[in-house]
């Protein structure tokens, strides 16, 4: 599923007693602009007194990656619900994009923890620079003249159209 | 035992998705199963291992060359040639001639196959005589 990074800005509605409510601004992760809507509600209303029927989105923008070829080291900070509570974890992934590393994370979670979208909360973000990461998994592709052999060799046919149940001999696996 | 290595400068052919049948350099290492990858006529991007069969050229870049630079370092690999001359390369130039046949280019290819079948028979049967008969 391709996650998109949105920007939301909304305020509560304007009062008799509160003319211009502060506006505020979210920067979240969700597949479509309806969901970035709802779970921006979802953020604010655990942080001031309002509510989407008693608020307004004044603006919704979808966030680009500015070097979608280059490839960086993403550090993300989360909060998830576990079945025995919350907790904090952070995870490296090297991406080329941010929206793929917040995928990475989410299918992550999902399988090693077995913790769903609407259990985790992005706490913050960043690109770190490699001398400063701390994952060895990640550490390990930071190597200018890395070179490694590939294993097995994937036997496929070339489209989905020309796959068969049965073939008349052994696939060779070695590369 | 292994002597096709991922790494920069690795030249991979796509066997699956979109750029099926492409030849791209392997520019650098995402992560354990993808790669950038970037060759003369596509935008760089980053594609999986699975999607890729590595070939035996190997071109001489740094990491993420700017494309000039690349072009520049596969013309001095001459990298075409290579997979052109290459017997798996001449295979598949002729198995896509072969599937860009007309109805008539195979017309006259049927014609040509009897003809060498033909002369063939004609060459066992003397043979055959001569053996007989000397």
């Amino acid at each position: 599923m391709q996650f998109h990074q949105y920007q939301v800005v909304g305020r509560a509605l304007p009062t008799d007693s509160d003319e211009h409510p502060k506006i505020y601004r979210m920067k979240l992760w969700a597949t479509n602009e309806v969901r970035a809507k709802s779970k921006f509600w979802y953020f604010l209303r655990k942080l001031k007194k309002v509510k989407k029927s008693n608020g307004q989105v004044l603006a919704i923008n979808e966030i680009f990656e500015k070097n979608p070829t280059k490839i960086k080291n993403y550090g993300i900070w989360l909060r998830y619900q576990s079945r025995t509570g919350y907790h904090n974890m952070y995870k490296e992934y090297r991406d080329t994009t941010l929206n793929g590393a917040v995928e990475q994370m989410y299918t992550e979670m999902a399988s090693r923890h077995r913790v769903r979208f609407p259990c985790i909360q992005i706490i913050k973000t960043a690109t770190i620079p490699a001398k400063l990461c701390k994952r060895d998994n990640t550490k390990q592709f930071h190597n200018s003249k890395i070179k490694f052999p590939l294993m097995v060799k994937k036997v496929r046919p070339p489209t989905r159209k020309l796959k068969t149940t049965y073939k008349a001999s052994r696939p060779n696996l070695f590369m | 035992p292994f002597k096709r290595y991922v790494e920069i400068g690795r030249v991979a052919l796509v066997n699956y998705g979109k750029d099926y049948g492409k030849l791209v350099v392997i520019v650098d290492v995402v992560d354990q199963n993808r790669a950038l990858l970037d060759a003369p006529d596509t935008v760089r991007s980053q594609m999986n291992f699975k999607r890729l069969t590595l070939t035996d050229i190997k071109i001489d870049i740094n990491r993420v060359p700017k494309k000039k630079t690349l072009i520049d370092a596969m013309e001095k690999a001459d990298v075409k040639n290579k997979w052109e001359n290459s017997s798996w390369g001449r295979k598949l130039i002729v198995q896509k001639r072969r599937a860009s046949l007309n109805d008539f280019d195979r017309f006259k290819l049927m014609l040509a196959k009897i003809k060498v079948s033909r002369s063939f028979i004609y060459f066992s049967i003397l043979h055959h005589f001569r053996a007989i008969f000397s």
